[in-house]
C-alpha cells in the first residue's frame, strides 16, 4: 500500500448535525486554521444536509452557505475546500456559489440507487475543471451490484471519485468489505468511504475500506457528526500510523487540532447511546436522531416502537416530515 | 351532448394517463394523441382504445387544426416552446403540463375563473398542485407568512429521466407559484425521491412561519380545501393536520393516485393530471 490516503474531515458539515446546524462563522475560521495546521487535506464545510438544505425540515443553519463558505475559503490554503450537495436540496445557483467562491472539491449526492439526478451538477463541476465526487448515501440501501452500477453512472458524468456513505451507520466490516473490494475492483477512479459509529464499527469500518482499496477515508474531530457520531479522527490516524499506512497528517499533529476542538467546541463530543444504536439497527439516516428524540419526548411516546415504524416505511435522508406523522399515529394509539 | 375535442400531444406516461381520463370525461372527447415515435407504447394503446393514433408531432397538429378546440401538451419545455407557435397561430386552448411557463399558473382549486380566457395555462408541478391549495388555505387564516416550506417525497419509480434531469427547474418553478399564491415573503422547495417497494405514494409536507391567531379557524380552512382538491384529485389526503410546533405550523397531505393508466402510486402524476383535465372540464362549462 504506497498511495496516501486522502484525509477528508467533515466536522464542519456533518458535525453540524450534531450541533444542530448551529457552528459559527467563528468557530469555522478556528477550526480551519487549526485543521490547515494539522495537514488536513480537505476540510468540508456547510449545513449538515449540505449546500441549499438549510430548512424548516432538517434544521435551519445559524449562518448562511455564503458566509461559510467565504469564512472557509480565507482560512483553507494547503487544506483543500469540500462541499457536500444534494440534488433536491440544492440548486444549481447554489453551485455557481461554491464554484465562484473557490470551493475545491464538490461531493454531488444522492439516495444510493438514484445517481442519475447527479449527471447535470457532476457535469458542471468537471466543465469548470474542479474535483467532484459522486456520493452514494445510504449504502446499506442497495446490494453491491447495484452500487457498482450507479457509481459507474457517476464515473461516466465524469466523477474523479466514488464515495460510499454508511450514512445510517448500519454497516459491519464483512458488508464493507464485500462493497468497497467489489467497487475497487470494477471502477476506474478512486473509492472513498465515511462512516458512522452507531455501531461502534466507525474506525474499524474505515481500516476494512482502506486495505479493501479505499483512498478517501472521511473522519471527524472526535467524532462530531450525525446519529452517534462519525469515524473519529484522532483514533483512525493513530491506527493508520500504526499500521504504516502512509497519509499527510500524523497523530501529533492531530493531536493539537483535538486540543483546539476542544476550544472550539466546548468539549463536546457526540456518543453512543441506545438511541444512535437502535438508529444504527434499524438502518435510518443518523440526522433522525434529534428530531425523533424532540418529537418523542413531546408526544411522550416510546421512541424504539417509532424507530421501528420509520424503519418499515424504507425512509431516505431527507424524509425528516415523516417523523412527525408516524409520531402522531402512535401517539393516537 | 357536445363535448370538448380534445387533442393530447405527448405519448408518454403522462399523455396516455391523460387519454384514459379525458375518455372518462363527461365533457371532453379525446380526438386524438399525438407522438413522435411510431413505435411508442402509448400509441399502441390509443389505437387499442380507438383513438387516431400519430407520430406525425406538432406538423400533425398544424395539418388537422379543424379536429380539436384544446390541447393537452405533456411534451417538454423546450418543444411546448415551438408548439405554442402554431396553436396561437390557430388560436387553440393549450393546457401545458410542461415547466414552460409561458402562459400564467393554474391550480383548479384556486384560479380557474381567472384562466377561462387564457391562450395558454400552465399546470405548474406535481408538488406545486399539491402544496398550493394548502398553501392558499393557509394564507386565509395567516396575517403574513414569512416562510413557507414545501418538501415532496416522489417514489422512484414514478420519477422519470425527464423529472430527474430538472430537479433544478421543479424546485425553481415550484418555489416562485407558492409565492405567488400564498404571498409568502420567502418559500423553499425540496424533493425526494425514494426506492422503496412497494412503491411510496407522494407525500407532500409544508411548513409555515408567520402570524395567526386562530388554529381551530387554520384546520377548518384547510380542511374545506382538502375536500375541493379531492373533488378532483380522490386521492388526495391530509395525514398531519395543521400542527403548531416549534413556532411553526406542520401539515402535510398525501396523494394516492387513481391508477387510470399509471400505477395508483404515481399520485405525483395524477395530481398534475387531474388538474389539467378540470381545467379542460371548466372551460367548456365557461
Amino acid at each position: 500500500m504506497n498511495q496516501k490516503i486522502i484525509i477528508s474531515d467533515p466536522t464542519l458539515r456533518d458535525g453540524n448535525h450534531a450541533l444542530k446546524h448551529q457552528i459559527s462563522c467563528q468557530q469555522i475560521e478556528q477550526y480551519a486554521v487549526a485543521a490547515e495546521k494539522a495537514k488536513i487535506d480537505v476540510l468540508e464545510v456547510g449545513h449538515g444536509n449540505g449546500l441549499g438544505a438549510s430548512s424548516s425540515l432538517l434544521g435551519l443553519s445559524k449562518e448562511s452557505d455564503i458566509s461559510i463558505l467565504e469564512t472557509a475559503r480565507h482560512n483553507c490554503e494547503n487544506t483543500k475546500l469540500g462541499i457536500h450537495f444534494i440534488p433536491g436540496f440544492a440548486k444549481n445557483s447554489d453551485l455557481e456559489l461554491a464554484l465562484s467562491i473557490g470551493v475545491d472539491i464538490f461531493r454531488i449526492a444522492s439516495h444510493c440507487t438514484e445517481a442519475n439526478v447527479t449527471r447535470r451538477y457532476i457535469e458542471k463541476v468537471k466543465s469548470s475543471n474542479k474535483i467532484a465526487y459522486g456520493v452514494l448515501m445510504m449504502s446499506h440501501m442497495a446490494n453491491v451490484d447495484e452500487l457498482l452500477e450507479q457509481a459507474s453512472l457517476m464515473q461516466g458524468y465524469g466523477a474523479d471519485g466514488i464515495i460510499i456513505m454508511d450514512s445510517a451507520g448500519f454497516s459491519t466490516p464483512t458488508l464493507v468489505r464485500n462493497n468497497i473490494n467489489h467497487l475497487t475492483k470494477n471502477l476506474d477512479i478512486e473509492v472513498g468511504f465515511h462512516a458512522h459509529n452507531n455501531l461502534g464499527l466507525a474506525v474499524a469500518n474505515s481500516l476494512t475500506a482502506i486495505e479493501c482499496g479505499a483512498t478517501i477515508i472521511d473522519a471527524c474531530v472526535k467524532g462530531i457528526g450525525a446519529g452517534a457520531g462519525n469515524t473519529q479522527l484522532e483514533v483512525l490516524i493513530a491506527v493508520l500510523e500504526k499500521q504504516n499506512i502512509p497519509m499527510n497528517t500524523s497523530f501529533k499533529d492531530v493531536v493539537d487540532l483535538v486540543k483546539s476542538a476542544d476550544e472550539i467546541f466546548d468539549s463536546f463530543m457526540p456518543s453512543i447511546t441506545c438511541s444512535t444504536i437502535a438508529s444504527g439497527m434499524y438502518g435510518l439516516f443518523s440526522g433522525y436522531l434529534s428530531h425523533v428524540e424532540r418529537i418523542s419526548d413531546s408526544l411522550n411516546i416510546d421512541k424504539y416502537a417509532l424507530y421501528e415504524r420509520l424503519r418499515d416505511r424504507k425512509l431516505v435522508a431527507g424524509q425528516e416530515d415523516i417523523i412527525l406523522e408516524e409520531a402522531n399515529i402512535l401517539a393516537s394509539g | 351532448m357536445e363535448k370538448l375535442r380534445v387533442g393530447i400531444i405527448g405519448s408518454g406516461k403522462i399523455g396516455t394517463d391523460l387519454l384514459f381520463k379525458t375518455m372518462k370525461s363527461r365533457y371532453l372527447e379525446p380526438v386524438f394523441l399525438v407522438g413522435r415515435n411510431k413505435g411508442s407504447e402509448g400509441l399502441q394503446i390509443a389505437k387499442e382504445l380507438g383513438v387516431e393514433a400519430s407520430a406525425g408531432g406538432i406538423e400533425f397538429l398544424e395539418e388537422n387544426t379543424n379536429l380539436y378546440d384544446c390541447i393537452f401538451d405533456a411534451t417538454s419545455a423546450k418543444s411546448h416552446l415551438i408548439n405554442n407557435k402554431i396553436f396561437k397561430r390557430y388560436n387553440k386552448t393549450v393546457i401545458d403540463l410542461t415547466p414552460a411557463k409561458l402562459g400564467p399558473f393554474c391550480v383548479p382549486s384556486i384560479n380557474l375563473n381567472d384562466c377561462v380566457n387564457q391562450q395558454n395555462v400552465n399546470m405548474i408541478t406535481c408538488g406545486g398542485q399539491a402544496a398550493i391549495p394548502m398553501a392558499y388555505a393557509l394564507k386565509q387564516v395567516f396575517k403574513s407568512i414569512d416562510y413557507l416550506e414545501v418538501v415532496s417525497s416522489i417514489s422512484s419509480d414514478s420519477a422519470g429521466i425527464a423529472t430527474r434531469e430538472n430537479i433544478d427547474e421543479y424546485l425553481t418553478t415550484t418555489e416562485q407559484s407558492l409565492s405567488f399564491f400564498s404571498g409568502a415573503k420567502k418559500t423553499k422547495a425540496i424533493l425526494n425521491i425514494n426506492p422503496a417497494k412497494p412503491s411510496v405514494y407522494m407525500q407532500t409536507t409544508l411548513y409555515a412561519y408567520g402570524d395567526f391567531d386562530d388554529l381551530e379557524l387554520m384546520v377548518s380552512s384547510v380542511e374545506k380545501m382538502e375536500a375541493i382538491v379531492s373533488s378532483y384529485v380522490p386521492g388526495y389526503k391530509l395525514v398531519i393536520r395543521p400542527t403548531f410546533e416549534k413556532n411553526r405550523i406542520t401539515l402535510s397531505v398525501s396523494v394516492k393516485g387513481q391508477g387510470d393508466f399509471l400505477p395508483e402510486y404515481a399520485g405525483n402524476l395524477d395530481i398534475i393530471n387531474c388538474a389539467a383535465i378540470m381545467t379542460a372540464e371548466h372551460k367548456f362549462l365557461n
